[in-house]
């Protein structure tokens, strides 16, 4: 199975998908099959990798360090078979959606290239090329985020263009500098170089790594462009973005951090600023009062949580990591999606418009109720396992102070989802705005393929806890790895 | 004598390149974008090695120049060209939209605040009302 498949299906499906013009129905039973190749392909991978091995690719077939490398290890196949999970339920979503008008020419081969983009930043194993990938993401996200062309869309898709550009940029940068340092950009390879250079420069490198990626993936004081830009795009838009493109990220964080700055760890900083990201985040979210800008916000809290458990560098903080990436990125796509549904039936997301849902739409309710408690980590679902084993290997480490801001932002965020609650679904039922022009008769108030995607991915949370055990365990043994940068290198570049 | 003129080059664009980020107009911001990559480009350049060695293909023997900056700055310049279009193209709609360059205030985020001063002012007025009457 080679590694790169995730990246060449959705790839050349974008390109028939463009051909295809305006051919509906075929252009989306392409996009959906292939979505689902794209999943099986990645857990097939995944299968592969499970006991440990490494799978690699030297495109071209010129040796390692001179070639672009494909490397898929257990990290990167865990992150690949979520992802692709995520990406076939949202375009399902997608389709089902009177929103994102999914008839345009460009929405299926910009997803699907986002699609590839997101899977080739998982597999790469090359710092420039990875930069490819990251790009080839934003540009489809820049497209995707302004799809509507409305005043507002125009409005927030500029910071987001204009901070992406700013991250590039700067990621350029410091891909120049290890170049200059090292004479490379093979990862493997820098990491043997790295070793050798002098510290005190590594250091720089390594936290301008981090700001790099930090911007990426919102961390604290990096994250004002989010909540400003997520909640004016398409709902399914939203929520591909909410649960994947901050956990790439995310997952360029800690492949940095373990593989190739793996000498110097910044654990006070990483811990100083997970917490801060869990607070400020939080704080940001109980001021809202739309649902869409309230669970972005929750975004960038989360992404504390993540940032905590690398901060720890010990494989149980990085194992509670990956488990609760993993589990992140399901829980907020979900709720993006319930979100969207929300928005579908009623036509706002502002609270003080929306009120009574509870007696008008029961089952949407449900959906919702199952994600927010999920996400506070009310016992038993899974954000209360994910929060369980990150807090466990905090006070492992002694980290009381990271520990207890990370129990008191679960607090705050349960707050926050009962204001949800409160403001959508209890109180007396609002009398329903009027639809917009052409969609009332048209379309039924709940799309069959909205709900049942959404429905499906509340039905997956709830096996994730059923699985936990043998989750953590891979997510153990994808941390174990990821301490030994030695067996990277060795399976990129040969013994 | 060459690099290090480089090198100055690269800080003034970098320099340039922030300052002009800074502004709330969107077509400095634009400008101020290109200036940046420009200068990163050149430092992708510069982290080849010396100026002067020629080129790999006919170099025989001797040193030659290093050839992956080279192509990891087309390939660089090639994206921001992309994203710089893109940028402008939104410029030009924010200014169809809005027949203003300015980068507006954040709509919701000015009603928030606006809705917390009026929750406050009210707190108050409720504070004087109640002390009134006792």
């Amino acid at each position: 199975m080679t590694p790169l498949l995730p990246v060449i299906v959705p790839f050349g499906a974008a390109a028939i998908s463009l051909a295809l013009g305006r051919r509906h129905a075929l252009r989306r039973s392409l996009g959906v099959l292939a979505l689902v190749a794209n999943l099986v392909a990645s857990v097939l991978l995944l299968q592969e990798v499970r006991d440990g091995s490494v799978v690699t690719v030297v495109v071209g077939d010129w040796p390692a360090p001179i070639g672009i490398s494909v490397v898929v290890d257990l990290f990167s196949a865990i992150m690949l078979s979520v992802a692709s999970l995520m990406l076939l339920a949202v375009f399902v979503y997608a389709i089902g959606s009177s929103r994102t008008d999914d008839t345009t020419l460009f929405f299926h081969p910009v997803y699907l290239l986002l699609a590839s983009g997101v899977s080739a930043s998982f597999v790469t194993g090359d710092l420039f090329n990875l930069f490819v990938a990251f790009e080839m993401t934003l540009v489809c996200s820049y497209v995707l985020i302004t799809l509507g062309g409305s005043k507002p869309q125009v409005r927030h898709g500029t910071t987001y263009v204009v901070i992406s550009l700013l991250a590039s940029t700067l990621f350029v940068t410091a891909v120049g500098l290890v170049y200059a340092a090292t004479g490379t950009v093979n990862m493997a390879d820098l990491a043997v170089k790295l070793q050798a250079i002098d510290p005190a420069l590594r250091e720089a490198l390594s936290v301008l790594f981090l700001v790099v990626f930090g911007i990426k993936a919102a961390i604290f004081p990096l994250f004002f462009w989010l909540p400003d830009s997520y909640p004016t795009a398409a709902a399914p838009v939203t929520a591909i973005f909410a649960g994947l493109l901050t956990k790439v990220g995310v997952y360029a964080i800690v492949r940095s951090q373990t593989l190739l700055f793996s000498q110097d760890t910044h654990s006070t900083l990483l811990l100083a600023t997970a917490a801060l990201t869990m607070t400020v985040g939080v704080l940001g979210a109980i001021a809202q009062d739309d649902v869409k800008r309230i669970l972005s916000f929750h975004i960038v809290s989360q992404i504390g949580y993540m940032i905590f458990g690398l901060g720890l560098f010990t494989v149980a903080g990085l194992a509670a990591t990956v488990f609760y990436v993993v589990h992140h990125i399901l829980i907020k796509t979900t709720l993006f999606m319930v979100g969207g549904l929300i928005e579908e039936r009623t036509g706002t997301a502002a609270l003080r418009r929306l009120g009574g849902m509870l007696h008008t739409s029961p089952f949407l309710a449900a959906l919702f109720l199952i994600p927010a408690l999920s996400l506070a980590g009310v016992p038993p679902l899974s954000g209360f396992v994910a929060k369980l084993t990150l807090i466990q290997s905090g006070l492992e480490v002694g980290a009381y102070m990271t520990v207890s801001v990370a129990l008191f932002v679960s607090i705050l965020t349960l707050f926050s989802m009962t204001k949800i609650w409160a403001g959508v679904f209890w109180g007396a039922p609002e009398a329903p705005p009027p639809m917009p022009e052409g969609l009332e008769s048209s379309r039924p108030r709940f799309p069959p393929l909205m709900v049942g995607s959404t429905a499906a991915l509340v039905a997956a949370s709830l096996l994730f806890v059923v699985a936990a055990a043998p989750l953590y365990q891979l997510g153990q043994r994808a941390a174990e790895f990821l301490f030994e940068p030695a067996q990277y290198v060795e399976a990129v570049l040969g013994p | 004598m060459i690099v290090l003129a480089l090198a100055l080059t690269v800080a003034v664009l970098y320099a340039a390149g922030t300052y002009l980020l800074f502004q709330r107009n969107l077509s400095r911001i634009v400008i101020g974008l290109a200036l940046l990559t420009h200068g990163a480009n050149l430092l992708l350049l510069l982290a080849g090695g010396r100026a002067g060695r020629p080129p790999i293909v006919g170099a025989e023997g001797g040193p030659a120049a290093d050839p992956v900056p080279q192509a990891l700055a087309l390939t660089a310049i090639v994206i921001t060209f992309g994203s710089t279009a893109f940028l402008l193209a939104l410029a030009y709609r924010s200014w169809l939209l809005t027949r203003s360059d300015e980068v507006e205030d954040d709509v919701e985020d000015v009603r928030i605040a606006t809705m917390t001063a009026l929750r406050e002012r009210e707190a108050e007025e409720e504070i004087v009302v109640d002390e009134e009457a006792s």
